[in-house]
């Protein structure tokens, strides 16, 4: 399953991914992820029909609790490194407006 | 008195217990061996020698109140730098998080400092554990001790080239696909990956959560079963940390092992490992075979590694790992908005989408990007089921060979890695390559196996060669156990190199 993957595809990518790229970032990019992504497809080669999916290595289980209140952090340690506050807010620009 | 920075922690612990040494003398002596050896390893982010000294003088006070102080009294230890601390910064050597100073202290940590350890400081690694050089740091890459023009293997880089320069008795890292295991091969020390669910992972900057796992690095066998004894439990903060009595692992060292079947995986020993690598392998089959176990051939189909007629290596281990580790990464990472904290951009964002996109790009580095952008993609509609779910599917047929594996023998002795320490930027330009220098740790990380690297050796270059002990999940004492037999039978242990002789 080689997948060719072009320049737009990247900034795509880049966009879902929520990072800025440069145009020599997405040229290294492109030449990289494509090699990975070619290796990646080597598991075509193995067939897996009826082979259930292993999301973790050790049988997991609900962990329930209790509904009661325990230590939790306070406003101000909650806010000791937000590059912005606004009183016991997290301050960051408008989020409704014209971005898609 | 000799070089207290030349014993091992359980030694140390019992001459300060007994009061031939004190924790303030001990912290002193590696807070000046840090002095002397950091300009030439850069192993730290940062130390923190004040708060070192004072944890210390509250040992030596406990200990002159007739207090006992501890499993770890007056122990040095470093931590890796993706261990959450509320003291000092927790950066992960990302630019993201240059000064993010954490709001809780790791479960691990705290019950190495309950135990009586001073931690000497915070060590480098791979940006956000993403790496197998500790090159990929957003500080500056960590030296080799043994060469340093060499690397110290990664993710852990910094903690296993601290332990070996003699910068601390023992060290905390994480191994998500052979992140502790790797660097104490490369700098000739023990290092543990325990079983999944065995030490809390809470406070440990996630990465590939099905895969992460907290373990010591340590000069001999002895400090490991010490160490993962007193990180290892139950923790209600880590769902996933599992309800299990945790063993005496360092009174079950020295239970017989009469009867011990090591396993030789068949598809380990191929062209691609390193033939001086092979043959200290095969030497360690023998001392085993000599102490009375017996060898078994196995088989891991699964974990096989093909060579083409070029040289190139392939191996579905390494594409089903990496499918896996950049999925959980990619949503991990999410996390890194500019909002809550971390880096934000100092350019004005018109909109919230700028400001993540803007500010992230400034704060990640290239392995970091590159892992988020390939997760992302390999969970996005269309392409979710011929990489995700088929990378799930083969970890399946991955972990059914071990178990195959393990009806057959009680432990595997495989390579760590395929060669020794390679050079710096040898292979940080071609990041699959770097990839596949993990085609022997990455199916225990899978398979959520315990695995343990100790030294075989050197080289003719004067190079560690690890080797590395595989047991079925919950067996740490098996695998300690064995990893003791062949220390004590070969005498390989407590390497030391030419730097901490200067």
């Amino acid at each position: 399953m080689s997948q060719t993957i072009d320049a737009d595809r990247v900034r795509h990518i880049g966009k879902l991914s929520r990072i800025e790229l440069s145009d020599e970032e997405v040229r290294t990019f492109r030449r990289q992820l494509a090699a990975i992504l070619e290796h990646f497809g080597k598991l075509q080669e193995l067939d897996t029909e009826g082979v259930e999916p292993m999301a973790h290595a050790v049988e997991l289980h609900n962990v329930l609790a209790d509904d009661e209140p325990g230590e939790s952090l306070s406003p101000d340690e909650a806010l000791a490194n937000a590059p912005a506050r606004d009183g016991d807010f997290f301050r960051v620009p408008k989020v409704i407006g014209d971005s898609q | 008195m000799s070089d207290l920075t030349e014993l091992t922690a359980l030694e140390l612990r019992e001459r300060i217990a007994a009061g031939e040494a004190g924790a303030e003398e001990a912290t002193r002596a590696y807070l000046g061996a840090i002095e002397r050896r950091e300009p030439a390893v850069a192993a730290y982010n940062q130390v923190l020698a004040d708060r070192a000294i004072e944890q210390a003088r509250a040992v030596d006070a406990r200990r002159a109140a007739g207090e006992a102080p501890g499993a770890l009294g007056g122990v040095p230890v470093a931590l890796k730098d993706n261990l959450c601390t509320t003291y000092g910064r927790t950066t992960c050597s990302s630019k993201i998080l240059a000064d993010f100073r954490a709001p809780y202290t790791a479960t691990a940590v705290a019950r190495l400092e309950q135990a009586g350890a001073v931690v000497l400081g915070k060590t480098n690694l791979d940006e956000f554990a993403m790496g197998s050089s500790t090159e990929n740091s957003g500080v500056a890459p960590t030296r080799n001790p043994w060469a340093t023009t060499r690397v110290p293997g990664g993710s852990s880089g910094g903690s296993a080239a601290a332990v070996a320069a003699r910068m601390c008795a023992a060290a905390l890292g994480s191994d998500t696909g052979g992140s502790i295991r790797q660097p104490a091969a490369f700098c000739g020390v023990v290092g543990l990956k325990p079983t999944y669910g065995r030490v809390s992972r809470y406070g440990l900057v996630a990465y590939g959560s099905s895969l992460d796992q907290i373990g010591p690095l340590t000069r001999d066998v002895s400090d490991a079963a010490l160490l993962t004894g007193v990180i290892a439990g139950h923790d209600r903060r880590d769902s996933t940390s599992v309800p299990r009595d945790v063993p005496d692992y360092l009174a079950a060292l020295d239970a017989p092992s009469d009867g011990l079947r090591v396993g030789l995986p068949a598809e380990f020993y191929s062209e691609a490992l390193d033939p001086e690598i092979h043959q200290a392998i095969h030497h360690a089959a023998g001392v085993y075979e000599n102490a009375g176990a017996e060898i078994v051939d196995v088989t891991l189909p699964h974990s096989r590694i093909d060579v083409d007629d070029d040289g190139a290596l392939s191996s579905y281990a390494v594409a089903c790992y990496y499918i896996v580790a950049m999925a959980e990464a990619s949503s991990n990472l999410a996390r890194y908005d500019a909002a809550h904290y971390g880096h934000r951009t100092a350019e004005t964002c018109g909109d919230i989408v700028e400001l993540y996109s803007r500010s992230r790009a400034e704060g990640f580095g290239a392995e970091v990007k590159r892992r988020i952008m390939l997760g992302t993609y390999t969970l996005s509609a269309g392409y979710y089921d011929a990489y995700y779910d088929k990378a799930l599917k083969v970890r399946r047929l991955i972990k059914n060979d071990f178990d195959a594996a393990f009806e057959r023998c009680d432990v595997l002795l495989c390579p760590v890695s395929p060669t020794t320490a390679f050079r710096l930027g040898e292979k940080i330009a071609d990041p699959l390559t770097m990839y596949l220098a993990d085609i022997y740790t990455i199916s225990v990380n899978l398979a959520g196996l315990p695995g343990l690297s100790l030294p075989a050796g050197l080289s003719r270059d004067g190079l560690p060669i690890g080797m590395q002990l595989v047991g079925p999940v919950f067996h740490e004492e098996t695998v300690l156990r064995a990893a003791r037999l062949y220390e004590q039978a070969s005498g390989v242990t407590r390497l030391a190199p030419a730097l901490v002789q200067a």
